[in-house]
């Protein structure tokens, strides 16, 4: 036991070092060097996790407390590390996903140059640390430090490509959408600590009967505010489509992986907390459902393939937003850790026809692909059969835990997920026979230059779609006869006191007729698709869906043109007029006042004479009076 | 003699010399002037000086009695000092420029 805390520092810190070495060596190192250190720290790091999760798995939680990082009369905060179930199995999902994106971006980002190159290894590097930080962390602050870690990295990937004013734009937007969201997060860490002297985790839960009922909701409630911004929930998630700006392997890892998941980990480390709040947890399963229907349905008529995948990604967050919701935090994690498999592999696979349509991405350019580019189509067709949740991929087991657990809460809720979870096999599918089957409908040129893509990228993608495949055989539900061995691995950290109260026949009855719903979606956008010919967009309701339902524009006009009309007025007048106004006047007022005074200076010495006399004069009554 | 009569012909003389200062155009009009605020102020010391000795401090310590009458000496060898200088100063002007004019002499200007 004490070998793990030993070592489990070194987890965060290979990649911290890595980051150190391509990032102040960029303009030393070879593209080759560059590209080892960087995936070889994270391997490193995911070796030291699979010990780690073993440990764990037999039995052992550990605390490791290093140094404080606050020391003052009313609390300490100290730098400590949690390593129990729901870390060890994060640790797994980062390190290992992550490894695989760093070893894909070595081949895809072969054109750039070796100092852009060590660039973008070294900000990799440090998100990975940021993250391992994240889960890894004891109290709320660490966790703090490493959210905030995840988002800078975000806006320094986002904008990568920075000579692009418009990529540089959505970075800021990422940004400052997250900052949104991280102020309620520190109002509620501020809440904690004023309320309860702590914010370690253990202490927390275990003193929870000191926090009366509105301490707890509005904790929670702001707790989830931080949520929304990170993990792009409705009203903060406009910034991940926007997001797809950055390289398609930062896509991957950030915004389907990992970071998003950042929020649901909160909420699912602070479970306890949240299971005595029946109110955020309403608030939490509503704004999860709306935000997984609206990102589906946008999704349908997108024609950016990675925009697809975005809104796709922010559908499922929802989704599992909505199990958090109605207290099924294992389906969540669960979900979590499948939902990075294929969604990773989806991006990955998105980013090798990228790569070989030579950085097309409009799929009405696109078809007929899977002739030549048959690893990348296998894979993605794996991909998609798992998001779509056929059995028996990984998708399916998750996602209906999910479903069952809505359909036990609410059998409205229930019925709107499952016509969304329909809306998500529509448009997953759409794409693949978009982009793989028909004619392909580009120049000549660009299906010359079509090829599959290098070693380094497809071993990923086979990988990914090997664990997309098996994944979801950890958490087998009782139903089928098997063990739950996820549930119960997490039951120290997740109290999972629900069990289902549905007969086994009704479950059957939903699995199965979710499945049949959704086989026939596909059968549907199979026989719609295969041939497609891109067409102007005529519909009204059409025409909403591919402009997003105008939620950016609404935002526009309602927040960000004020803010530049305030922005704009404190420039002109307050800056300009009143400040440099005030600066200005000084010395306007000193050379008015001397050129004035410069006039006695007339030579004449009578004039001499006389201001003496006068001021005598003066002296003499102020003598005399004063 | 009341002390009111020397008073008044004093302050006469000094406001006629302090005119005539401010509003003279020649130089050597304005030095006579100046040597008129100054007999002026001699005047005025006497008078005082005379009214001490005949007041109920003066006639206790008789000493006290010629305090002003020997200022008004340093006055006058100050005066004389002062009109010799100016008088070296104006015939030194008059050298140069052929008048003694106070209007002409702005050379100080700006």
């Amino acid at each position: 036991m004490d070998n793990v805390l030993q070592m489990v520092w070194l987890i965060p810190l290979l990649p911290l070092i890595g980051f150190l070495i391509n990032g102040l060596g960029r303009n030393s190192l070879s593209k080759r060097m560059s590209g080892i250190i960087g995936s070889g720290v994270i391997l490193f790091s995911f070796l030291l996790s699979l010990y780690v999760f073993f440990n764990v798995k037999g039995g052992n939680s550990h605390l490791a407390h290093y140094f404080n990082l606050i020391d003052i009369n009313s609390f300490t905060i100290g730098f400590d590390f949690q390593i129990d179930p729901l870390s060890s199995l994060f640790l797994l999902i980062i390190t290992g996903v992550g490894f695989l994106i760093h070893l894909y971006s070595t081949a895809y980002m072969h054109e750039e140059d070796g100092k852009d190159y060590a660039k973008y290894f070294a900000y990799l590097n440090l998100f990975v640390f940021s993250m391992l930080l994240l889960v890894m962390g004891g109290n709320y602050v660490i966790l703090f430090i490493g959210w905030e870690g995840v988002g800078l990295c975000s806006y320094l990937l986002i904008g990568y490509w920075f000579k692009n004013v418009n990529y540089t734009n959505a970075a800021k937007k990422a940004f400052i959408m997250n900052r949104i969201g991280d102020l309620g997060f520190l109002l509620a860490v501020f809440w904690l600590l004023n309320k309860l002297g702590t914010t370690n985790f253990t202490d927390v839960f275990a003193n929870l009967s000191k926090l009366s009922t509105t301490d707890i909701t509005g904790i929670t409630l702001l707790l989830f505010v931080g949520a929304t911004g990170k993990s792009a929930q409705i009203p903060l998630f406009t910034w991940l489509p926007d997001a797809m700006a950055g390289p398609t392997p930062v896509s991957a890892l950030i915004h389907a992986a990992t970071m998003v998941t950042a929020g649901i980990y909160m909420i699912a480390r602070s479970n306890v907390l949240y299971n005595l709040a029946p109110l955020t947890q309403e608030i939490i399963m509503w704004i999860g459902l709306a935000t997984a229907l609206l990102a589906a349905t946008i999704a349908l008529k997108q024609n950016d393939i990675k925009k697809v995948l975005a809104y796709s990604t922010v559908s499922q967050l929802g989704f599992i937003f909505l199990a958090l919701g109605t207290g099924n935090y294992i389906a969540a994690v669960f979900h979590v850790m499948t939902h990075a498999f294929f969604k990773a592999l989806l991006f990955l696979g998105s980013g090798s026809v990228i790569h070989g349509m030579h950085h097309e991405q409009d799929i009405n350019n696109m078809g007929g692909l899977k002739s030549k580019m048959k690893i990348t189509y296998i894979t993605f067709f794996i991909g998609c059969l798992a998001i779509a949740g056929i059995p028996p991929l990984s998708g399916f087991f998750s996602k209906d835990s999910i479903l069952i657990g809505a359909y036990e809460h609410n059998k409205i809720v229930y019925a709107i997920a499952l016509f969304t979870a329909c809306l998500t096999a529509f448009y997953m599918f759409r794409l693949l026979f978009i982009t793989f089957n028909g004619k392909f409908r580009g120049t000549e040129k660009q299906w010359n230059h079509v090829h599959e893509s290098p070693s380094a990228m497809t071993i990923p993608l086979i990988i990914l779609a090997v664990l997309s495949a098996i994944a979801g055989f950890v958490n087998i539900p009782a139903l089928f006869g098997g063990t739950e061995s996820l549930t119960h691995f997490l039951s120290p950290v997740i109290q999972q006191t629900h069990q289902t109260t549905l007969s086994h026949a009704t479950e059957y009855m939903l699995m199965g007729s979710a499945v049949v719903l959704i086989l026939a979606v596909i059968s549907w956008a199979y026989f719609k698709f295969k041939n497609y010919e891109p067409k102007e967009e005529t519909s009204a309701f059409g025409k909403t869906l591919e402009n997003k339902w105008y939620v950016d524009e609404l935002y526009n006009s309602i927040l960000v043109k004020p803010l530049q009309a305030i922005a704009a007025f404190f420039n002109t007048i307050v800056e300009k007029k009143g400040i440099d106004g005030m600066v200005n006047g000084v010395g306007k007022v000193v050379n008015y006042g001397s050129r004035q005074i410069r006039l006695l200076q007339s030579g004449q010495i009578g004039n001499y004479v006389l201001l003496m006399v006068l001021g005598i004069l003066v002296l003499f009554i102020i003598q005399l009076f004063f | 003699m009341e002390i009111r009569w020397y008073i008044g012909l004093a302050v006469a003389l000094f406001s006629i010399g302090v005119m005539g200062v401010l509003t003279r155009r020649n130089a050597i009009i304005v030095f006579m002037c100046i040597e008129l605020m100054l007999n002026a102020v001699n005047l005025l010391l006497v008078a005082f000086s005379k009214m001490h000795a005949l007041s109920p401090v003066g006639l206790t310590n008789p000493s006290v009695v010629s305090n002003a009458q020997i200022f008004v000496f340093f006055i006058m060898v100050v005066a004389a000092a002062e009109v010799a200088v100016g008088l070296a100063i104006i015939v030194m002007m008059y050298r140069n420029t052929h008048v003694v004019d106070i209007n002409f002499l702005n050379r100080l200007k700006n």
